[in-house]
Formats: C-alpha cells, sequence, structure tokens
C-alpha cells in the first residue's frame, strides 16, 4: 500500500513536471506571440490603494474606437451610448454620441473588444441596419485609432420568424453537436470511474490551442495547413488524456483516493491548463488561418459558409463513428459494461484499467476535435472551454449522466436551447437559458432522460 | 430453539401459511409492490408482524428482503401499497419520521460514521435533542444537562456490547464486526419499538455472533419487537419466535422455525436456486426434508431468471407449470 | 536582499488585508458546507453575488438606510440558499455542484446583461456615485479613524484600508466563534454525520433535508456577507467582479488551512494571499516573467498547489491526518 502510494506520488510529480516543462517550453513562444497575457483581475481586486505600482503603466498608446453614427440620410445621431468591453466581458468604458454623431473610446492597450451601440438608446425611427450587427467584436494594434462604423437605415426588411426559425435551428444543431462530441469523454469518465472532471473545459481549449499553433505560420506556429494541423492536434489531445489518466489518475484510484477529493484535483488541473494556455496562448482571441472567409451560399431559406455547414456533417460523422464503436467493437462494448456495472465487468473478466485508460485517450482526442470545431466556427480563446464546461454538464446531465448516447442526445438539446432562445429572448441571455434547463432538468428528473436510478441500502 | 417467550407463546395458535392474521400485530402490510424495470423486487400481499417477538425474515439472495426494509423505512417507494405501524398508515412518511414513530432499522452493508467517534456515534441515536436544534444549539446551557443524561445512557449501551473501552475510537477505526455492534447499539439508543436489523451477523465472527445473539434476544425484554434478516438457518433456528420466507418478491411462507423448515416450498425457493447453496441448510432437519421434498414435488420458481416475466404474473407458486429445471 | 525584504513586507501586506477578509469569510462559509456537512457547492460566488447586489441595490437604488442594507444582503443569500437548496438537497453531492455553479453563473450573467441593467447597472454595476454617495456613504461616515496613512512596522494602511481591514478581522473571528459553538453542539454532530453517511443519519430519525438546508444558509450567509466586505472595500459592485474562479480559490485556502477545522479556512485565506503576493512579486520584481504573465503564471502555481495538496496531504495545514486517512 505504502509502497504504491509512493509510486503512485512519483507518477503524479512526473505529470506535474511534464506539464511545467511543456510552459516552460512554450513561453518563448509567447514572448513572439504579439499579445501577452494580460494580468487578469479575477481573484478580488487587490488592495488598490497600496503601492502596488509594479509597471502595470504601459507606454501610452493612444488606442481608440471611433466613429461618426449617421442615419442614411446623413443626418447625425447624437445621445447613443456605445460600450467598449474586453472579450471577458470586463468594461472598458462608454460613451455617448456627441450633436455630430461622432464618438470615441479610449481604449487602455491594443487587443480585442467588443464595441456594443445600445440600440435602446436610439432615437426613435431609427434603426440599424443589421440589428445583429449591434456588437462588433474587433481589435486595435498598437497606437491604432479605429474608426467603426454602424451602418443605419430604413431598417431592412426584418427577415420573417420562419427564416430566422431555420437558421438558428441550424446553428443550435451546429452548436449542440460541438458540445455533444467534447462532451463524450466527460460523460463516458464519469460513467466508469464516478469522477466529475471540471478540468475537461481546458481539454477542450488545449486541443483548440494546439491546432492554432500547428496552423499558425513559420514563426509564431509550424505552418501547417489546418486539416493536417487539427488532425495532428487530435492526436496530441489523445496522447495528453492517456498520460493524464496513466501519470495522475490510475495511481491515485489504487490509492483509492475519494471521488470529492479528486473532483477537487480536477478543479487545480483545470486552473493549471487553463492558466497555462492563457500564458502560452494570450487573452485574446483568435481565429484558424484557414477557411476564414467564405462566401455563404444558399440553400432555400439558409444562407451557410461551407465551413459551418462541413463543421456540422464532420460533427455529425463522428459522432455516428463513436456510437457504432460503442455498439459493435469490442473495447466499445467492454466500456459500456464497466460504464454499467463495474464490479461485474472486472469480475467478467474485462480490464477495467485498460478500459478506462482507452476512455481518457477517447475522450481528451474528442474533446480536443470538439475544441478545434468549435475554435474553427467562433475563435479560438483560453476560456473558450470553460465557457463550454457548463454547456457539456448541462447536455450530459439532460441525457443521464454516464451514459455516452444520452451526452450526445442532451448536449443537441443544450445546442439547441441556446440557439433558439434568441428568437425570443435577449442573445446576452443564451447561456442562461440552457443552464436553467439544466437546473430544471434535476428538478424533475434528476437521473436524467435516459439515465436510471440509483439503489440503496 | 428460544425459551417460549410471552410472544412465542401467543404465536403458538396462528396457522403457519402466508399473510395470515396475528393476535397483536406491530406493523401490518398490504398490497405492497415495488419493481424495477421488469423485475418485481417485492410483492406482498399481506403480512403482520407480532408485537414483542423476534421475527425472522429469510430468503434466497436477490429476494427483495433488503427493499422490502427500504419500503417499510421509507428509504423506498413502493409502486403501490399501504403498511401501518402500531395504527399508524406509513404510506409516503419519510424516513425520519419513520425512526421518530419508533420503526429503526440497520443496513446490511453497515454504515458506521467513518469520521465521528464511537461515543459521537451512539450519542446522535438519541432523539428529541434540544441542542440539535439550530438556535438553541449556540446555548449549552440549554443542552448540557440532557447531553450529560444521552451520556449515561450511551455509556451503559456500550458497556452491555462490550464497546465501552473503545468509545473514543473513530468510526472508521473499527473491525467490519465491531461496526455491526456499533450500528446495532447506535440504533437502540433511538429506543424505537421496532428494531429492523438486515443481516447483522454477517461477516462477524463466531465468538461475537454469539455475543450479538444473545444482545438481540434480550430486546423482547426490553419491550422491543425485532424483525431481522439472516442468512445462517442455525441462527435463525436459534433466536426467532417466527419465521418468513420471502422469494421472488413474494412471502412464500411464514411460522415457526420448526414449521417453516418442513415447508417443501422453502426447500424449492432455496434448491430452486442454481447457484445450490445448501450449506446454508446445515441444521438436519432442514437437510433432511428437503431430499424428501425435492423429488416429491417437481417444481421451483425460477429465481435467476431477472429478464423474465415478472413474478407478480404467476399468481402463486402452486401454479406454475413448470421449472423441473433442478435435478 | 532588499528586494526580498520588499517583497516580503508587500506580501504580508496582502495577506492581511481585505481580500484575505473576503476569503476567510467564503472559505468559512465553504467549510460549514464541505468541510462539515459534505456539501459541495461550487457557486459560493453566487452567494457572495447576492449579498453584495443586496447591499449595493437597496441602498443604492432604493436609497433604504446602510444597515437595512446590510439585512437585505443577508436576506438575498438566505433567498438563494433557499430557491437552490429546494431542488437539489435532495439530489447526490455531485449533481448539487453542477448546479450550484450552474446557478452562480446564471446569477452573474443575468445581472451584468441589459435587461436589468436598471436594478444592477448592467456590465457596469454599481459605482460609489449612483444614488448620491452610493452604498458606502454611510460605512465611509462610521470610519473613526482620522483621514492619514498609518504603518506598524511592515504593514502599511490608509484609514480606509485600515477601517475594513479592522472591521472585517473582527468579524471573522466572531463567525470563527460562532462556528466553534454550532460544530461542538449537538447540532454539529448531526451535519456531520449527515456529511458521513446521509441515509444512517436519516435511519436516525434526523431531518437530513432540514439540517442540510440550514448549512446551506449558514455557509451562503458567510458567502454573501464576504460579497459585502468585497463591495464595501471595492467601492464599487459589478457582476463580473464574481467569477467561478472565486469559488475555486476559496476552496483552494480552504483546503490548504484544513477542512472541518475552525481556523482552517482563515489560516488558509492568509496563506493562499500571502503565496500569491510572493509569487508574483517574486516573478515580477526580479524580473523573471514579464509584469503581464504573472497573474497567469500564479494562478497556474495556484492549481498545481491545490493538486499536490490534495494528492500529499489532503488533511491541510491543521487538519487532522487521523480523519483523513478514513476518507473515501
Ligand atoms: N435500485 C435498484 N435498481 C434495480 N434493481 C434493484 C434495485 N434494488 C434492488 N434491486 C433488485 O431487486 C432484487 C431484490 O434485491 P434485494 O437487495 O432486496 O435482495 P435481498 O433479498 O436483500 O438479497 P440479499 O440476501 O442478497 O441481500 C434484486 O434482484 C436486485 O437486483
Ligand atoms: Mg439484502
Amino acid at each position: 500500500m505504502v509502497v504504491g502510494a509512493r509510486r503512485g506520488c512519483v507518477l503524479a510529480l512526473r505529470r506535474i513536471a511534464v506539464t511545467a516543462l511543456l510552459a516552460v517550453l512554450l513561453v518563448p513562444t509567447l514572448l513572439v506571440a504579439p499579445v501577452l497575457a494580460t494580468d487578469v483581475e479575477v481573484v478580488a481586486q487587490e488592495d488598490t490603494d497600496e503601492a502596488d505600482d509594479a509597471g502595470d503603466e504601459e507606454d501610452a498608446g493612444g488606442e481608440e474606437f471611433r466613429g461618426t453614427l449617421v442615419t442614411g440620410d446623413d443626418e447625425p445621431i447624437p445621445g447613443v451610448i456605445i460600450t467598449v468591453e474586453t472579450l471577458d466581458g470586463e468594461v472598458v468604458g462608454q460613451v455617448e454620441s456627441d450633436e455630430d454623431g461622432s464618438w470615441s473610446q479610449p481604449v487602455p492597450e491594443p487587443g480585442d473588444y467588443v464595441v456594443t451601440l445600445q440600440a435602446d438608446t436610439l432615437p426613435e425611427g431609427v434603426e440599424l441596419r443589421d440589428p445583429e450587427r449591434a456588437s462588433l467584436e474587433t481589435n486595435v494594434r498598437t497606437g491604432q485609432e479605429r474608426t467603426l462604423l454602424f451602418p443605419f437605415g430604413e431598417a431592412a426588411e426584418v427577415t420573417p420568424f420562419s427564416e430566422r426559425l431555420i437558421s438558428q435551428t441550424f446553428n443550435g444543431l451546429k452548436f449542440g453537436v460541438i458540445i455533444a462530441i467534447a462532451a463524450i469523454g466527460l460523460s463516458l469518465i464519469f460513467g466508469t470511474t464516478g469522477l466529475v472532471n471540471f478540468s475537461h473545459g481546458e481539454l477542450v481549449t488545449t486541443g483548440a490551442v494546439i491546432a492554432w499553433f500547428l496552423n499558425a505560420p513559420a514563426g509564431v506556429g509550424a505552418g501547417i495547413q489546418l486539416i493536417g494541423a487539427g488532425a495532428i492536434a487530435v492526436v496530441i489531445s489523445a496522447a495528453i488524456g492517456g498520460a493524464i489518466d496513466r501519470g495522475l489518475w490510475q495511481p491515485l484510484r489504487k490509492r483509492r483516493t475519494g471521488l470529492i477529493q479528486m473532483l477537487v484535483i480536477t478543479i487545480g488541473m483545470m486552473l493549471v491548463l487553463r492558466n497555462v494556455n492563457q500564458l502560452v496562448f494570450g487573452s485574446s482571441s483568435r481565429p484558424y488561418f484557414d477557411y476564414t472567409i467564405q462566401d455563404a451560399f444558399v440553400i432555400g431559406p439558409l444562407r451557410v459558409t461551407p465551413r459551418d455547414l462541413i463543421v456540422l456533417l464532420l460533427a455529425l460523422i463522428v459522432l455516428v463513428l463513436v456510437a457504432t464503436m460503442l455498439q459493435r467493437t469490442r473495447i466499445g462494448k467492454a466500456m459500456r459494461a464497466v460504464s454499467d456495472n463495474r464490479d461485474l465487468a472486472e469480475s467478467s473478466g474485462i480490464n477495467v484499467t485498460r478500459v478506462i485508460l482507452v476512455i481518457w485517450i477517447l475522450g481528451t482526442g474528442l474533446a480536443g476535435f470538439g475544441g478545434i470545431l468549435n475554435g474553427l466556427v467562433e475563435n479560438v480563446s483560453f476560456i473558450m472551454g470553460f465557457r463550454l464546461l457548463l454547456l457539456m454538464f448541462a447536455g450530459v446531465i439532460l441525457g443521464g449522466l454516464g451514459t455516452a448516447y444520452g451526452a450526445m442526445f442532451g448536449s443537441i438539446v443544450v445546442g439547441l436551447v441556446t440557439e433558439l432562445s434568441t428568437l425570443f429572448f435577449s442573445t446576452e441571455l443564451k447561456l442562461v437559458w440552457a443552464l436553467f434547463v439544466l437546473i430544471i432538468i434535476l428538478l424533475v428528473r434528476p437521473q436524467g432522460l435516459l439515465g436510471r436510478a440509483e439503489r440503496i441500502g | 430453539m428460544a425459551e417460549p417467550t410471552a410472544a412465542a407463546a401467543a404465536l403458538a395458535d396462528v396457522t403457519p401459511e402466508p399473510g395470515v392474521s396475528k393476535p397483536d400485530p406491530i406493523l401490518v402490510v398490504d398490497e405492497v409492490r415495488r419493481s424495477f424495470g421488469g423485475l418485481t423486487a417485492v410483492n406482498v400481499d399481506h403480512l403482520e408482524i407480532q408485537r414483542g417477538a423476534i421475527t425472522s425474515l429469510i430468503g434466497p439472495n436477490g429476494a427483495g428482503k433488503t427493499t422490502f426494509f427500504n419500503l417499510m423505512t421509507g428509504f423506498d417507494r413502493p409502486d403501490r401499497g399501504t403498511w401501518s405501524f402500531n395504527g399508524q398508515p406509513l404510506a409516503n412518511v419519510p424516513a425520519h419520521k419513520v425512526a421518530r414513530l419508533g420503526m429503526v432499522r440497520t443496513f446490511q452493508l453497515t454504515k458506521a460514521l467513518t469520521r465521528l467517534s464511537v461515543m459521537e456515534n451512539m450519542l446522535l441515536g438519541a432523539t428529541q435533542q434540544r441542542g440539535e436544534r439550530f438556535l438553541s444549539a449556540l446555548l449549552p446551557t440549554i443542552w448540557s444537562a440532557q447531553e450529560t443524561e444521552i451520556r449515561a445512557r450511551a455509556d451503559e449501551l456500550l458497556a452491555r456490547f462490550n464497546m465501552d473501552y473503545m468509545r473514543d475510537e473513530l468510526g472508521g477505526e473499527l473491525s467490519g464486526g465491531q461496526r455491526k455492534l456499533l450500528e446495532m447499539a447506535r440504533a437502540l439508543m433511538v429506543e424505537p419499538e421496532m428494531v429492523m436489523l438486515d443481516e447483522p451477523m454477517a461477516g462477524v465472527n463466531p465468538a461475537l455472533t454469539q455475543s450479538l445473539l444473545t444482545h438481540v434476544k434480550d430486546l423482547p425484554s426490553f419491550g422491543m419487537t425485532v424483525l431481522f434478516v439472516e442468512h445462517d438457518m442455525d441462527v435463525v433456528m436459534d433466536i426467532s419466535d417466527w419465521v418468513i420466507v420471502m422469494a421472488q418478491g413474494k412471502i412464500i411462507s411464514e411460522g415457526p422455525p420448526a414449521a417453516v423448515a418442513a415447508d417443501p416450498q422453502v426447500i424449492d425457493a432455496y434448491i430452486g436456486e442454481d447457484h445450490g447453496d445448501e450449506s446454508r441448510f446445515t441444521p438436519t432437519t432442514l437437510a433432511t426434508t428437503a431430499a424428501a421434498s425435492t423429488e416429491t414435488v417437481g417444481r421451483s420458481p425460477v429465481l435467476d431468471d431477472h429478464e423474465g416475466p415478472a413474478t407478480g404474473d404467476v399468481s402463486a407458486p402452486s401454479d406454475d407449470p413448470d421449472g423441473e429445471s433442478h435435478a | 536582499m532588499d528586494v526580498f525584504l520588499a517583497i516580503l513586507a508587500s506580501s504580508v501586506n496582502t495577506a492581511i488585508g481585505p481580500s484575505a477578509i473576503v476569503y476567510a469569510l467564503a472559505a468559512s462559509g465553504l467549510n460549514v458546507h464541505y468541510g462539515y456537512t459534505g456539501l459541495l457547492n461550487f457557486g459560493q460566488v453566487g452567494f457572495m453575488l447576492m449579498g453584495a447586489a443586496g447591499l449595493a441595490i437597496s441602498v443604492s437604488i432604493f436609497e433604504v438606510p446602510f444597515f437595512v442594507g446590510l439585512l437585505c444582503g443577508v436576506l438575498a443569500a438566505v433567498l438563494l440558499a433557499l430557491v437552490l437548496g429546494a431542488p437539489t438537497l435532495r439530489l447526490r453531492a455531485d449533481y448539487l455542484a453542477i448546479s450550484t455553479i450552474a446557478a452562480a453563473e446564471i446569477l452573474r450573467f443575468t445581472s451584468r446583461s441589459n435587461t436589468l441593467a436598471e436594478f444592477t447597472g448592467g456590465p457596469f454595476g454599481i459605482p460609489s456615485q449612483v444614488g448620491g454617495a452610493g452604498f458606502t456613504q454611510t460605512w465611509n461616515a462610521m470610519n473613526p479613524i482620522p483621514p492619514g496613512r498609518y504603518s506598524f512596522g511592515w504593514l502599511q494602511f490608509t484609514h480606509t484600508r485600515l477601517w475594513v481591514v479592522i472591521v472585517g478581522w473582527i468579524l471573522v473571528a466572531l463567525v470563527c466563534l460562532l462556528i466553534w459553538s454550532l460544530m461542538r453542539s449537538p447540532w454539529g454532530r448531526v451535519v456531520r454525520s449527515i456529511r458521513e453517511d446521509e441515509d444512517a443519519a436519516r435511519a436516525l430519525g434526523k431531518n437530513v433535508f432540514a439540517y442540510k438546508m440550514q448549512a446551506l444558509i449558514l455557509g451562503g450567509v458567510l458567502g454573501g456577507t464576504a460579497g459585502m466586505v468585497l463591495v464595501l472595500f471595492q467601492g464599487s459592485f459589478f457582476a463580473d467582479g464574481f467569477r467561478p474562479e472565486l469559488t475555486f480559490y476559496a476552496y483552494t485556502a480552504l483546503i490548504m488551512g484544513g477542512a472541518a477545522t475552525i481556523f482552517g479556512p482563515v489560516l488558509g485565506s492568509l496563506t493562499f494571499w500571502f503565496l500569491l503576493a510572493v509569487t508574483e512579486r517574486t516573478l515580477t520584481l526580479t524580473g523573471i516573467l514579464p509584469s503581464g504573465a504573472g497573474g497567469a503564471t500564479r494562478l497556474a502555481l495556484v492549481g498545481l498547489l491545490l493538486v499536490i495538496l490534495m494528492v500529499f496531504r489532503p488533511q491541510g495545514i491543521l487538519g487532522n491526518k487521523r480523519e483523513m486517512v478514513l476518507d473515501g
């Protein structure tokens, strides 16, 4: 027992050393990357009134956003409020357009920002030509004064509800399958080991970030075309998953570490991975270098880019493959058996340790793949995984913790709820609806839609 | 065989047949059914438990004994059915209220409170503690006198169970057998009218079993009714006033120990189990009757068939046409 | 040498500062939840947000007196505990973990959205100017310490900070006293038995749900108090100050100090902030890392520390090894 524990510790330490090494190796890359990680003030703002002036002031670059609001007839629009936030949602400032309709808002440093025109402050009769574009995600370079345009007009013919319904259904489906792919690992790991892995979201981010660096042009990254970069990144992700299981969880399971204790460990892992990702990748959100600009084509009432369509198809194919694997192959059946009743599986000769290892490899590989798809349709950022994590939990619980099919089904429902809610409610609350569904499900059917109740006594 | 207690005497005239009425029942069960998917785990038409007696509940593995305990004590909800304790209906009464009404159970898998000391485990059992209310808890003057009383009672019980020397040990540090003892002693701290013990002797060494047995036998003299699940037929024969046999969720037989041991249906229920766990039938009475009855009665409930038609579909064991699967 | 003394001095300064007080309170709440009752609340920050919002909104927007505002903060936390606890306390521990974190995020998203901006100030929150001098007015007016800077050896304070620090640590001491007197009582015994095995407690006639609810409310109110101290010291309320990470850091502090011990969370918070400050200042002042990278690095180190602690010393600084061996 003691020997086992000692070896467990050694393995755990080795794993930790690998993480640290990875961080050290990647720091030079960070220095090359244009945007440095900024000190996130997530921790309670610290002692602001004290001598804490350790070089936070950058050389005043004078970056700002500016613009002039005029109607289609060139009439200036005064009194409209525009806010500028960082991608994390921290508000940088807000301005009101003046008599001439012009506005400007300085920002503390170059980087990515979200500039939002508060549509409810527009005077009567004036509307954005495209109400979807009240919020612009944009960036400003060092010293740049970036001019932004908010086009107004006779409110362009409002998209009919049916069309929005179709396009949001498509978006929801797309989002749902991405969550599903990422969530399979979370669900299988819970099913086989009982572990709720809070660091799963960071594995999603890690996959996306690795692919980004492989994809980025020489100098920053390896300059591999995205398909190749993605494939390599998935393999690396899978290997990381295997390493985590072998190096950390296997020894911990051998020591019979309590589940709650392991759950807290996953939180530690989450912090490590997230911040290493942030150090390596920076706090801005960036797209991949291929398939960024594409012409949308029109299928009936639906406008989609080939990229989005391929993401959806690819994700669906992978889901079907995973389902087939679970259903048909020996290892798939073993996974379900272990998930179903671990002791029974063990006593009927299944090598549970190996099955769990395979699940980690598969689950983390899929998480990485989900991250890449998500980075492709949105952008890559160090918090993308955590954003997805809660939705994955929602999906997995919705379908019934521990069942892979349940996770797929639940995730798609969550994706649809998220996107369809924007038809009726404010976009900024769309994640709230998904989480709300989660809580409702826990309330009425805690074992999930496809799950089973457990035994007492 | 136990001394002919008052309870045994009262039961002397009761016909040994499933669902028979008792002169002074403390627990009365009607039409209680619980199924898990296709499997009917418990399906009891009528059952009465005599007050002040030691009744044992036996049956093959998976017969539904634990599930029956769970249902009676509010830890699980039946699909339908009613039952009452001391005339008080218990359907939909939550588990903690059942315990407060005087029906306390122990668990097959012992639940010693690991990081509480043995003494704390015991103190927890006492009901109506003033210091257990949030606001009163802040003022020791309100509860310290009562705490001293309870502590004295716990000491007494621990001494009775020969555990007083380990009062400061943590629950998790006890051996499996000691935990069984602690769990039983703790249940008695509640001062229940009826205790339901789920395999209290399982995994306990023979010496300790003897001491546990004496404690169980003592309980009626403290005015308690005992219902307990046990697989060891020696023990059952030794201490019970009445025996109830369960198989596939149903009560298939009940009566005084000797009568049940001679009941061919009981033998079938056990032998029909393909695991052929005859080792349990150590008492010669049972073993010999078993050998005789397997030939005479060509029928056995199929105990392993969990996926098959629910037991509920088969109206009574005697109507079961097939089942010659046993040799 | 001087550099290291300076690092040490400023780190000690941080360690006893308002942030450590906020964490000590929040972690004490988690101690009641997780350490004593076994409730996995991963949404402590939601309770902090409720406390903070209760105070800031009632005073700045509805212009109630300050002390009524404090009461509103407490009631807001109680309300959240009731709403959250009613459905989830009957579920398994890990379900509670997920739904609490989800609830905290729902609260943050909702209060930073423009939909409720009228009350919460939306993304801008409620700065001190809103509602005259804002919700900190009475608080600052009560400050008996004459304006100026004070120093006690290494420790340096402005009068506002000193005021927060004094009141805050008194509050922490009172909270410790409260938890101590509860946990040595029969109430504490029941609560700890629920942590060990709630079915056993139920079988002995304890109303497990009611006790869990009481514990959830108590810990939640401590979280709410932490939130109120936080906004009073910051002088403003904004929803994005209440991110999920805060809960995780509070857990780190709790586990570092030792769960299920009275002073564990307090000692843990002091240590947590001291270590954060030391690592960051060492990294930046010695020029090992550019100033911007310090934040992420130190948080990665926090995570690493949490993992290592859980693996090698899960009972924390003050915890009882004998009990820990039995866990799981
Ligand atoms: N929560 C549950 N879900 C599904 N099936 C269950 C559940 N609880 C019990 N069962 C099934 O109900 C049947 C009766 O189980 P129970 O535990 O009551 O048997 P038992 O008589 O106590 O057996 P043993 O003597 O082995 O303890 C078994 O077939 C069991 O698999
Ligand atoms: Mg049983």
